[in-house]
């Protein structure tokens, strides 16, 4: 049950773009079309769920086995940007029509805060390995979700006569905004 | 010289022209003074990580370039976390895991990727001082708004009177979101007049 909670939470009450800020760049960059939102988000997952399972190991074994937690920002950043080189590797190799699909957006992954953030998190929260595994993978699951209702709405936005100021990213912020109102609907799910 | 200071603060501002450092921008800014702090905190580490990289971008192989310019940032916030934790630990824990977020700010690696990795060191410091000053400008605009709508205060002082009722929205995900908003409209619209 406990697991089960940590997911729909991170999922639905504590959206990590709509509730943390997190991932905001792609998500305000890569909404504007469904497919490219969809390959986004089924990327970023994937990372975010190795980055979980990963990043637990080395805090658990390394940082703090050694004390040495001072270095967490150094080799959490380094774990994500060799894990999407490996995985882009990977992909190219073994999997090349996946690769086509997702190629574009692979690299983008390393600079996406989520991902850092989510390590951060599950440290802070002092999650255990299970834990840690569900919570990145959640993270993923939300972050799609956001990302393709918003791809939605930007394909339905593009039709309509929108005042000039507002063009581009003043709008798309004030609909995400809309959206986050209508995810505080969802608070109260999950036991505080 | 000049020009590379001040493009930053207006023409080409980092949050309200090209739209990078969201993450911050909204989480942060439930005040004046923590999105204050928050732009000091991410000022020093574009200058110091900008600096380091402009110094050493003869030596830095162009290949492992972004691993480099990570590694180099990274160090530049833990320095800046441990100061903050030291001697402001009360914003320290406001900001949480947001200052360590740094890290992943893209207006510095953007910074460093198109400007510090080709230019000398004096024109680096310049260039990231004003992109830097242009990031609080907008953190303080931003932090301001939303806090005299909160509660009628800016930076603790009350502005409004005591008749206000404090509106809890605009320190939760949909105010930060609906004010960022209408501020960039705003900018666009005053850029557009110039």
């Amino acid at each position: 049950m406990e697991l089960f909670f940590i997911f729909v939470a991170i999922v639905l009450t504590q959206n990590f773009v709509l509730h943390f800020f997190l991932g905001i760049c792609p998500f305000l960059g890569v909404s504007d079309e469904m497919e490219g939102a969809f390959g986004m988000g089924i990327a970023t997952t994937f990372v975010m769920t190795l980055t979980a399972i990963i990043t637990w190991n080395i805090n658990t074994f390394i940082l703090k086995a050694f004390n040495v937690e001072f270095l967490e920002y150094v080799s959490f950043i380094l774990v994500i940007a060799s894990l999407v080189q490996l995985v882009e590797m990977f992909l190219k190799k073994y999997l090349p029509e996946l690769y086509e699909t997702l190629g574009i957006y692979l690299p983008l992954i390393t600079t996406n805060c989520a991902v850092l953030g989510l390590a951060l998190f599950m440290v802070l929260r002092e999650y255990n390995f299970v834990e840690s595994a569900i919570f990145g993978f959640g993270a993923g699951v939300g972050f799609t979700l956001a990302l393709v209702i918003m791809a939605g709405i930007r394909g339905e936005l593009n039709e309509e006569d929108i005042p000039k100021p507002f063009r581009g990213t003043a709008i798309t912020l004030l609909v995400a905004g809309l959206l986050a109102l209508a995810f505080m609907g969802f608070s109260g799910l999950v036991p505080t | 010289m000049i020009k590379e200071f001040v493009k930053g603060i207006w023409k080409e501002n980092p949050v309200f022209v090209q739209v990078l450092g969201m993450c911050p921008t909204l989480a942060v800014t439930t005040s004046l003074i923590n999105g204050l702090s928050m732009g000091l905190a991410t000022t020093f580490v574009l200058v110091s990580s900008g600096l380091a990289i402009s110094a050493l971008r003869k030596l830095i192989p162009d290949q492992v370039r972004i691993a480099s310019f990570m590694i180099i940032i990274s160090s530049s916030v833990t320095v800046v976390k441990l100061l903050f934790e030291a001697h402001i630990p009360e914003i320290s824990s406001q900001l949480g895991p947001y200052l360590p977020l740094i890290v992943t700010n893209c207006i510095i690696l953007g910074r460093q990727e198109a400007f510090s990795s080709k230019q000398p060191v004096g024109k680096t410091l310049l260039d990231n001082l004003g992109m830097g000053i242009g990031f609080i400008f907008a953190l303080v605009v931003l932090g301001s708004v939303r806090e005299l709508f909160y509660q009628g205060t800016i930076g603790g002082a009350q502005v409004l009177g005591t008749w206000y009722k404090s509106m809890i929205i605009m320190v939760q995900p949909a105010g930060a979101f609906i004010s960022l908003s209408l501020l960039v409209a705003l900018f666009q619209r005053l850029s557009e007049s110039e």
